[in-house]
């Protein structure tokens, strides 16, 4: 049972790794900022929305819950073409993604607006501000805060979903891979170093949303940091 | 050969849904010893086992299935294993699932409160008694929605291994895709079998989450 | 021989010392209740005794096993060493009757039979015999605690601790596990309760012991501390203290 490895032909695509590199980032950026614009439209409507039109924004929740990434991006990119709808392999893969966090998102943002506490929703209409406004600055800051570590673990399964675009030939790492691999017969050694380049990202994605998220949600008063750093808290004993 | 999608190209598709049934079934089984270990390991006292099941986990989250599975499948070939696609997938879809499961057991067995175990060690139970009789008991309790949550999803990732050419639901679909030439038609259908599936059991572990927040401990 | 020695007991949470040299005997039969504010450390004191808290420094022996935090020598202690808490802690996925076999079973091996027998009496004791097959969460507070009891008594402990076992339970329920403690008392078994039950604390206790910053700092016999407090805290404390 003997490896051997040779990282020495891949290190000559390495231009070729940082391009795919760079276009895993912007799917996955865009995918996010344009996922969970649609995850809080779809949960604001959601609540905004009569009762009997709810059930719209459940069905698309649970379609795209329970069928596979990969099917909704074959239908995106194979069936749609059939109605007129032709996108390249690159946007295909950020509709798909960008539908499939919308989705999810539309759930951790609703299990965030639906853990605030009436008493909340009745104290700010008793100090007389609109519907509207009672949203914005009571239920939604404190609904995200608490949702946060959902939000950021779906956003990062949300960039290791990108691997699927490689099924459609998008050269992002795991397509670039691909390539490389049959070029060089280096099979094992590619997809170590394309694991550790998604591993840097993981790493990187979710230092840098942690950050974003105590910035954001520690009021100003109780933070002593602008990393997250813990409130000071003496410890009471009996 | 164009062929119109018919009766025969609809149980073609069954079939395949089989055999994504029977990946789940392997990895969560496989998986699941491996991940009730892992959950140990996490929470005991030994340092050494702590964190390498730590980062066990951490690296298996931090890359995509994808990976993990050809990692699996070249690996075992670097390493002179010449195995079929279906055994090379199923290692590799265990190996996504021990590291997801065992996280969320985990957390599951540290959600038990910690005055489960002062209790219990009061009485002089040994470490393995305790968790035995007093801790795992109820941690299933509080396992068993993310859990069956999670099979959701190692449903909808059997369909990455239709890459290595293993005759799951998706790849079934690609097949008659090429067939056929009715991408609508057949991926819509591929899409329905697997909400047939997922979607009983995202109910059931919607239901199950309902149900253990009126449990209570005293 | 004392059943309960403490010596010179150091005890710090990070930088907090909420022990600063505790020493104490008790005898057996006697009943001790441990009085004080909070953060004067006596939960914590009673919680070193079963090994629930490590000490820094300092010598404990209780029911002549020497305090050691070696996993063995440190369950043979809790065999002889029954507690209770405040928040009961019954196993909520075990009937009453198991709750209570579940350590005579494991640990002492007590077949099932007499084991069952055991269970019965404990519970007769207390008088909750009719709900030996019930789960904790039918059970009333006041119900769940003396279960709680009845449990830690099972393993037929030569010292029980009682850590503000009623704290958690409204007025009307707090009575009955009170009248259980007393019972307890009257039959000779030695105690240490940690409660803010003043007039139980004067009727029942044999010795009341006021802790105050982390040290014991007035320490006799419940009517003449009660009446006559020789420290001008433990007068504030009682002042404030008696409902």
């Amino acid at each position: 049972m003997a490896f051997d490895l040779q990282f020495a032909p891949i290190l000559a695509h390495t231009p070729a790794l940082l391009d795919a590199f760079w276009l895993t980032l912007k799917l996955s950026f865009g995918a996010v900022f344009l996922g969970c614009a649609l995850g809080l439209l779809a949960s604001t409507a959601r609540i905004m929305l009569p009762r009997y039109s709810r059930w719209l924004v459940d069905l698309y929740v649970e379609t795209i819950r329970n069928t596979p990434l990969l099917v909704q991006l074959y239908i995106i990119f194979f069936a749609l073409p059939v109605v007129g709808i032709r996108l390249s392999a690159v946007y295909a893969g950020l509709l798909a993604l960008t539908i499939n966090l919308g989705a999810y998102s539309t759930e951790i943002f609703r299990a965030g607006i639906e853990s605030i506490h009436r008493s909340q929703i009745e104290a700010g209409m008793s100090l007389s501000l609109t519907r509207w406004q009672v949203f914005m600055h009571i239920m939604l800051k404190p609904a995200v805060a608490r949702i946060w570590p959902s939000l950021v673990s779906q956003i990062i399964l949300t960039m290791l979903g990108s691997s699927i675009c490689s099924f459609i030939s998008v050269q992002e790492i795991s397509g670039e891979a691909y390539t490389i691999q049959s070029l060089t017969y280096r099979s094992f050694e590619i997809y170590i170093v394309a694991s550790l380049m998604y591993l840097a990202l993981s790493l990187l994605l979710k230092g840098m949303l942690t950050v974003l998220g105590h910035y954001l949600f520690t009021p100003r008063r109780q933070r002593r940091t602008w990393w997250p750093a813990g409130t000071a808290q003496k410890r009471i004993s009996s | 050969m164009i062929r119109p999608f018919g009766m025969q190209e609809f149980l073609f598709l069954i079939e395949s849904a089989g055999w994504t049934l029977l990946l789940t079934l392997i990895a969560s089984i496989l998986g699941g010893v491996l991940a009730l270990g892992l959950a140990i390991a996490r929470v005991s006292v030994h340092i050494v086992l702590k964190e390498v099941a730590r980062l066990y986990i951490s690296v298996i989250q931090g890359i995509p299935v994808l990976m993990v599975l050809f990692l699996s499948y070249y690996g075992l070939a670097q390493a002179g294993l010449d195995l079929p696609p279906v055994i090379a997938a199923s290692v590799a879809l265990s190996i996504y699932a021990s590291a997801y499961l065992g996280d969320i057991w985990r957390g599951a067995i540290q959600s038990v409160h910690r005055q489960q175990w002062e209790a219990s060690a009061s009485l002089a139970l040994t470490r393995m008694q305790q968790y035995r009789y007093v801790i795992l008991p109820q941690s299933v309790k509080i396992a068993l929605p993310p859990t069956v949550g999670f099979l959701v999803q190692l449903v909808k990732n059997t369909s990455i291994v239709s890459i290595v050419s293993v005759i799951e639901l998706t790849r079934a679909g690609q097949l008659v895709n090429n067939v056929t030439f009715e991408p609508f038609k057949v991926f819509i259908i591929v899409a329905l079998i697997y909400l047939a599936i997922c979607y009983p059991m995202s109910r059931a572990s919607r239901y199950l989450e309902g149900k253990s927040r009126v449990y209570r401990n005293g | 021989m004392s059943i309960v020695t403490v010596e010179n007991v150091h005890k710090r949470f990070g930088q907090n010392e909420v022990l600063k040299g505790v020493s104490l005997r008790v005898e057996r039969g006697q009943v001790v209740a441990l009085l004080g504010r909070s953060g004067s450390g006596k939960s914590t004191l009673l919680r070193c005794l079963n090994g629930l808290e490590v000490i820094d420094s300092g010598r404990i022996e209780v029911a002549g096993h020497e305090m050691s935090y070696e996993p063995a020598r440190l369950r043979a202690l809790r065999e002889d060493v029954g507690i209770v808490f405040q928040s009961y802690n019954l196993f909520p996925h075990l009937s009453v009757a198991e709750n209570i076999m579940l350590a005579p079973g494991l640990v002492k091996r007590v077949d099932k039979a007499a084991n069952r027998r055991l269970a019965e009496q404990v519970l007769e004791r207390i008088g909750l015999l009719d709900k030996i097959d019930e789960y904790p969460d039918s059970l009333s507070g006041g119900q769940q605690q003396r279960v709680a009891i009845a449990r830690a008594l099972a393993m037929e402990p030569r010292v029980m601790l009682f850590d503000e076992v009623t704290s958690a339970l409204d007025p009307e329920l707090t009575e009955e596990v009170l009248e259980v403690i007393e019972q307890l008392a009257r039959d000779g078994m030695t105690m240490m309760l940690v409660t803010h039950e003043m007039n139980f604390a004067r009727r029942v206790a044999s010795t009341v012991v006021f802790m105050n910053e982390g040290t014991i700092w007035e320490t006799g016999e419940p009517e003449a501390m009660f009446s006559n407090p020789k420290t001008s805290e433990f007068k504030a404390f009682t002042q404030r203290n008696v409902k």
